[in-house]
């Protein structure tokens, strides 16, 4: 399946945001594709205790070591996905905070990072009513379709082949 | 054997539809036969098995009922101990209350995009109306000149 761009989405496990992005063709980033890596990886020898020695230094790339580890270790996962991020789609206000996505500093952290990677973003709030929903929807949706509709990575495969070549040839 | 592991994927198909039951979406993929495992719950699917089945059988399913029906990801498979309440000694698994939470929005959001796609099909009519094909206009001058 082929998409158009990848979509950042806040919350990262957000059902609605998810289905949405992957509606109008874009591909979602989401904390689930990065947990099925962890839970279902045949490397891993002792789950739940799926940390490997790499993953603490994968998210001291994005926070200091007097950080807490909890943050650091979320942002291990969580820090990849900001990386390939093509736009963002932020929602304030969502309704419970908790599990995976129940650090409020992680939450803090990835809206900034996000934020200043100088991407598209969209800010919304999650609706508590019927206009709002609409609002949410249309907001969201002319958002999508703004969005480039062609698909960068293969001209940019392309040019990194080209000069992988070029490369090859000195 | 380790690149089908790698295949494998599961996804919830969340069901907030007035005309299709999670029972109905269930026996459609029983139908289909797909080599997937369902797994059926209070708020729709859980669909897990190879990537490519798993994702035209989801297609097939929003079919139904396109703008009531939303998919997304799960990171563990289906009755992973260390996510079943069967192993967990009951209550909610992690994770459900915020899907629970949105659940209870998905009615307005489907509304939403049900009004969306109705302004869509009659801008499109308008469009339809208000064009006129060359091929079209010859026809026309060619009725009124033999007249």
């Amino acid at each position: 399946m082929s998409f158009l761009a990848k979509v950042f989405i806040y919350p990262i496990n957000s059902l609605i945001l998810a289905d949405m992005v992957e509606r109008f063709g874009h591909k979602p980033l989401t904390m689930m594709s990065q947990i099925r890596e962890k839970v279902t990886n045949l490397s891993l020898d002792s789950p739940p205790i799926n940390i490997t020695p790499e993953d603490p230094k994968l998210g001291l790339k994005y926070a200091a070591i007097e950080v807490p580890a909890g943050v650091r270790g979320r942002m291990a996962l969580i820090g990849p996905l900001i990386e390939q991020t093509e736009a963002a789609i932020i929602v304030e206000n969502p309704p419970t905070d908790f599990g995976c996505v129940g650090c409020n500093r992680t939450n803090e952290l990835t809206k900034y990072l996000v934020r200043s990677k100088g991407v598209p973003v969209l800010e919304v709030k999650y609706p508590e009513s019927d206009e709002e929903a609409r609002d949410f929807v249309n907001k969201i949706v002319a958002f999508l379709e703004s969005l480039p509709k062609e698909k960068p990575e293969a001209d940019e495969k392309a040019k990194d082949k080209e000069a992988a070549e070029k490369e090859g040839k000195k | 054997m380790t690149e089908m592991k790698k295949e494998e994927i599961t996804k919830y198909i969340v069901i907030s539809s007035d005309k299709v039951l999670p029972s109905d979406a269930a026996m459609k993929i029983y139908e289909s036969e797909f080599p997937v495992t369902v797994k059926e719950t209070c708020f729709g699917l859980i669909v897990s098995g190879a990537r490519d089945d798993v994702e035209t059988l989801v297609e097939q399913i929003r079919q139904l009922d396109k703008n009531h029906i939303f998919v997304k990801d799960r990171g563990f498979p289906p009755g992973d101990e260390r996510r079943c309440r069967a192993s967990r000694g009951g209550g909610p698994r992690p994770g459900f209350h915020f899907l629970r939470e949105e659940v209870q929005m998905l009615p307005a959001i489907g509304a939403a995009l049900d009004e969306l796609e109705a302004k869509e099909c009659v801008i499109e009519k308008h469009k339809a109306k208000c064009r006129l094909k060359t091929s079209d206009l010859e026809k026309v001058i060619e009725e009124e000149l033999s007249r």
